[in-house]
């Protein structure tokens, strides 16, 4: 340790920095995307788990022990290696002509979060006693628009902390895309210390980046809980 | 479809699939993965339990380096934390480490920070009133932890216990990065050997996963719901 020569110039300006900053960018790219695609799905998949058809609530859970059972990496593996086997030849072809490791990663990350929103959006739903349910109804709305106007609304006050720490799972998660050649931050950062060989800056940058965002996420959850759903509190 | 999907190259390649080159080599395959699962899994019990008793601490002093160096620890990707490892043990130790320990190394610091909460919840689920009635019999402060709120806080925290090992097993993934041969690397090897069967490894591996983890999930849910009927008093 001690023969290790620091050099903290090269992460704050020059290439290097570059590399990173747009290491940054793309992870942010890759989260957001990811976050609405998995908000989107996860939504879909917990409406059909509270359906009142077998099939179809046997057909979401099937899709939630599924993808929340096999590893992340394998999902992107199979998105990137495999999927084009059982993928029509124009989607393929598609595909290919945009920036498929980007794309492959962002399907990867966004149906293996919808799993994990799916599940968060039910148990808020659920937290909703059933007798707002039972008074929507009997005041005339039906199904849908009790959802829609009285049930909802409360659950997705109570569903943006797990909504919000799955954002933040996703971000972390998608440091896994750069084993197929996306170039977010962690893959940047090991292509500055395989240049410069000076890793231990390099890796110091992209874990203070990953703090900031999560720090400061999960102070935004906190402030969320007291003022929001705890305001009341002595 | 651009043609049916052709399972043969795992049925050829099975055995090499389940334990790697192994006896003519280091276990590998699933049988590596089973392996870095339970080692990081057995150590981030002990590491969690260790970090939960001291981010409970009545030191501030203790409290506060613990619970920062834990939320660091969970703010970052897994990744980084195994990086880091890679890079920080060599030089820590002086000596080259094998990369199946640098892996069991970053998978038991992250997994016992996420241990150290569960660890943390179920203590702090444990009415004040049996530390009132512990230290009122005469028991010191550690003596009341030891013997009366831990044994009742590892019921509540088993499932959870069971929940952190299935994303162990899920992690040991990421062992493929820095060069390990458990299942993920072992699939990769043979389609980069096969070259045109990606579809059908990576299904059987995912398939493989899958039934491993469902499993233990499904363990998981049956042990909560034994555990908290005997609650009911």
């Amino acid at each position: 340790m001690l023969k290790y020569h620091f050099d903290w110039s090269i992460i704050t300006s020059g290439k290097y920095f570059d590399w990173l900053v747009s290491g940054v960018k793309i992870t942010l790219e890759l989260s957001v995307v990811g976050i609405i695609g998995a908000f989107i799905l996860g939504l879909i998949i917990a409406v059909l788990k509270m359906s009142h058809y077998r099939p179809l609530r046997w057909l979401a859970s099937a899709y939630l022990e599924f993808f929340r059972n096999t590893p992340l990496l394998i999902q992107i593996f199979f998105w990137y290696f495999g999927s084009y086997k059982i993928l029509p030849t124009a989607v393929n072809d598609w595909l290919n002509n945009t920036n498929f490791e980007f794309a492959a990663a962002a399907i990867a990350l966004t149906i293996y979060t919808s799993a994990f929103i799916a599940e968060d959006i039910r148990s808020g739903i659920l937290s909703i006693p059933k007798e707002q349910m039972e008074a929507a109804r009997s005041a005339g709305f039906s199904y849908l628009r009790s959802m829609q106007y009285i049930i909802l609304p409360q659950a997705v006050r109570i569903t943006v902390p797990p909504l919000v720490n799955q954002f933040l799972n996703l971000a972390k998660n998608s440091s896994l895309a750069m084993t197929i050649g996306v170039m977010e931050l962690t893959y940047q950062a090991r292509q500055v210390e395989s240049y410069s060989f000076k890793g231990f800056e390099a890796f110091t940058a992209a874990t203070v980046v990953y703090l900031v965002l999560s720090v400061s996420i999960t102070a935004l959850v906190d402030v969320y809980n007291k003022k929001v759903l705890n305001p009341h509190r002595a | 479809m651009d043609g049916m999907l052709d399972f043969h190259v795992i049925v050829d390649n099975f055995t090499y699939f389940m334990i790697g080159r192994y006896p003519n080599g280091p276990l590998g395959g699933l049988g590596l993965t089973m392996y870095l699962a339970v080692v990081s899994c057995i150590l981030s019990f002990f590491g969690g339990l260790i970090l939960g008793l001291l981010s409970l601490s009545r030191f501030a002093v203790i409290r506060y380096p613990v619970n920062l160096f834990i939320n660091t620890v969970r703010g970052l990707p897994l990744l980084m934390v195994i990086f880091w490892m890679y890079f920080l043990l060599p030089a820590l130790l002086g000596k080259t480490v094998p990369e199946s320990q640098t892996v069991i190394m970053g998978l038991t610091l992250f997994t016992s920070a996420y241990m150290s909460q569960i660890v943390r919840a179920g203590i702090e689920g444990i009415p004040k009133g049996q530390v009132e009635a512990a230290i009122s019999t005469g028991l010191k402060g550690w003596q009341a932890m030891l013997y009366i709120v831990l044994p009742q806080g590892m019921r509540n925290m088993i499932p959870s216990f069971v929940n952190q090992f299935v994303s162990l097993i899920k992690d040991t993934s990421l062992a493929f990065i820095v060069g390990v041969s458990e299942l993920t690397h072992v699939g990769t090897q043979i389609n980069n050997r096969t070259m045109s069967y990606p579809t059908e490894i990576f299904i059987f591996i995912a398939g493989v996963y899958f039934v491993l983890c469902f499993t233990f999930t499904s363990w998981s849910r049956w042990l909560e719901q034994r555990l908290s009927w005997r609650k009911a008093i």
